[in-house]
């Protein structure tokens, strides 16, 4: 039987949605055994809401004051200490879980499969290479721990009503003071979170500079929209770093998207092909975006978005 | 000497389309362009750069890979590294593996930093640089978009994460992962490329190190992503709007 630990990701007091997106990959492993490790500060928030996730076991929660911001270094030992008995330790493919998981993996002396998209068997995984271009089944050695780090965009996030028990674990490692948190700056919006949005606007250069992008603002607002941005657009500061989308930034999979000003870079589309729906705004009606657009409009984009903005609102 | 070690791989280069080979058996590289892997670049741009400040002494980039590994070497003491390492390796190499081999050059060469591409652009794992600093017991900064050397002790690195921009410091020697905007790589002048055949360039094995190359993954089957289908173009913003309602989704 396999048995399944996966590190929670939180902000110290609400378990994050990545979460529950780890436990419906692990759900594909038949008859697993899915045990939560909450490492906190003050892990109970975050344990009790791990413990309503459907199909978990059990949670284990380690408090610990140098859990209070989410550094690699710290938690990698223990979350070792706590991968004894268990066949998979899976994470995230977020910025958090990428970065841990493969100090984790490090530590353990065990492969890491990143960014799982699909579980054939206890030892066999499916995951996205270049850019998505290519999808690659490996098969892990018979025996191993494995580590993993799962694909967002590839899992629903499991549903509620679970009531698993929660165990505080003392654990007694050594933690390096070697790394310090400073400080995140984090834009603050009322918009929904680009990661796990029902719908997103993004732009791309064409937008010209970040006064442009008001009107991609206006438009996702009206459409209760997160926004998106090509690599192009963040490169030239147009739009931050954490609304990127494609193969190094973020890789969503909303009901509906809208590229407005994207030509579509292979890199961009990797972010981007599991969408329910992709329209495509672009006044190059040859831009790659329209070869995987549901619907495509050829023109002006400084026209075309406040008419849409009109018409949905 | 105040060394900065800097990883590079080979990779296929970021403008080429990949083909998957028709027996699954992996991708189609014959004949297609290779290059150093573009988050290497940046890696590398980023320690001459310090370089030049006067805050190291020496470049080194290194590699684990095959022989023809040695052009992206070359490109590296071309762009301005000072000496490179070639760990000659062929067939698949894990990234326990390559950072088991980047442990032994870091013990023999003792730099005070070493920079990585926070991913490789052809496997997507993203991990060598963590796995390092797990092996080496030593801090890491992935996904780093500014990096400042304070001093001979610590480092402040800025990253880019899901939420913004997060701040850390680091003591000093760390392993730094590099994200697309710490810097934009220089190009290469050819006088460089004419200088950089002169420059040392040390091969090694694994076996010589003591670094077995095992391989826990299969690489078992290789395959095509699903293709979208391709849609229809509407005339303007009405016809846009008529079509998403009648499909449910406004």
């Amino acid at each position: 039987m396999p048995r399944v630990l996966i590190v929670a990701e939180h902000d110290g007091g609400r378990l994050n949605v990545s979460t529950a997106r780890c436990v419906s990959c692990a759900r594909a492993l038949n008859d697993a055994e899915l045990t939560i490790a909450v490492c906190a500060a003050d892990p109970g928030a975050v344990a009790a809401q791990a413990a309503q996730l459907a199909g978990v076991t059990r949670v284990l929660a380690v408090a610990n004051p140098a859990n209070t911001h989410a550094l690699a270094a710290v938690l990698a030992p223990q979350i070792v200490a706590l991968a004894g008995p268990f066949t998979h330790v899976l994470g995230p493919s977020t910025t958090f879980g990428k970065d841990l998981m493969a100090r984790v993996a490090g530590l353990l002396g065990a492969p890491q499969v990143s960014d799982i998209m699909g579980i054939e068997s206890p030892s066999r995984f499916r995951r996205p290479i270049y850019a998505g271009n290519a999808i690659l089944t490996v098969e892990a050695e018979a025996g191993v721990k494995v580590v993993g780090t799962v694909r967002m965009a590839s899992f629903e996030a499991a549903g509620g009503g679970g009531s698993a028990p929660i165990e505080k674990v003392a654990l007694s490692v050594e933690l390096p003071a070697h790394t310090r948190f400073i400080s995140v700056s984090a834009a603050k919006t009322d918009r929904p979170d680009l990661l796990t949005a029902a719908r997103v606007v993004s732009g791309g250069r064409a937008l010209g500079s970040a006064e442009g992008f008001k009107i991609l603002y206006s438009l996702a607002d009206k459409l209760g929209a997160a926004v998106g941005a090509s690599r192009a657009a963040v490169d030239a500061g147009y739009a931050p770093n954490e609304m990127q989308v494609g193969q190094t930034g973020k890789i969503i999979a909303p009901e509906l998207y809208v590229a407005v000003g994207i030509s579509g870079a292979i890199q961009h589309l990797t972010g981007i092909k599991d969408a329910r729906t992709i329209v495509a705004i672009n006044k190059d009606g040859e831009a790659p975006i329209f070869e995987v657009a549901d619907f495509g409009l050829v023109g002006d984009l400084f026209q075309i978005i406040p008419e849409l903005e009109k018409l949905v609102g | 000497m105040k060394r900065i070690l800097v990883g590079i791989k080979r990779v296929v280069d970021f403008n080429v389309r990949i083909r998957v080979r028709p027996d699954g058996s992996g991708v189609v590289t014959d004949g297609v362009k290779m290059s150093v892997n573009p988050f290497d670049e940046i890696a590398l741009e980023e320690a001459l750069r310090i370089k030049e400040r006067g805050g190291a002494a020496e470049v080194i980039v290194a590699t684990v890979g095959p022989a023809d590994t040695q052009q992206q070497l070359r490109s590296a003491l071309a762009m301005g590294a000072d000496r490179a390492l070639h760990v000659q390796a062929d067939g698949v190499i894990e990234p326990l593996v390559a950072a088991r081999a980047l442990l032994k050059l870091v013990e023999r060469e003792q730099p005070f930093l070493v920079i990585l591409g926070k991913q490789a652009i052809d496997d997507d794992n993203g991990q060598t640089g963590q796995v390092l600093a797990a092996l080496w017991n030593r801090p890491q900064a992935t996904y780093a978009s500014r990096l400042e050397i304070l001093g001979d002790t610590t480092a402040r690195v800025t990253r880019e994460v899901d939420a913004g921009l997060e701040t850390l410091e680091v003591d000093l020697p760390a392993v730094i992962t590099t994200d697309l905007r710490l810097n934009e790589p220089r190009y290469v002048k050819l006088p460089d490329i004419m200088k950089a055949k002169k420059k040392p360039l040390e091969t090694l094995t694994l076996a010589a190190l003591g670094v077995e190359q095992r391989q826990q993954l299969k690489l078992a089957r290789f395959e095509p992503p699903p293709q979208r289908q391709k849609g229809i173009r509407v005339k303007d913003a009405a016809e846009l709007v008529a079509q998403l309602k009648k499909k449910g989704i406004l």
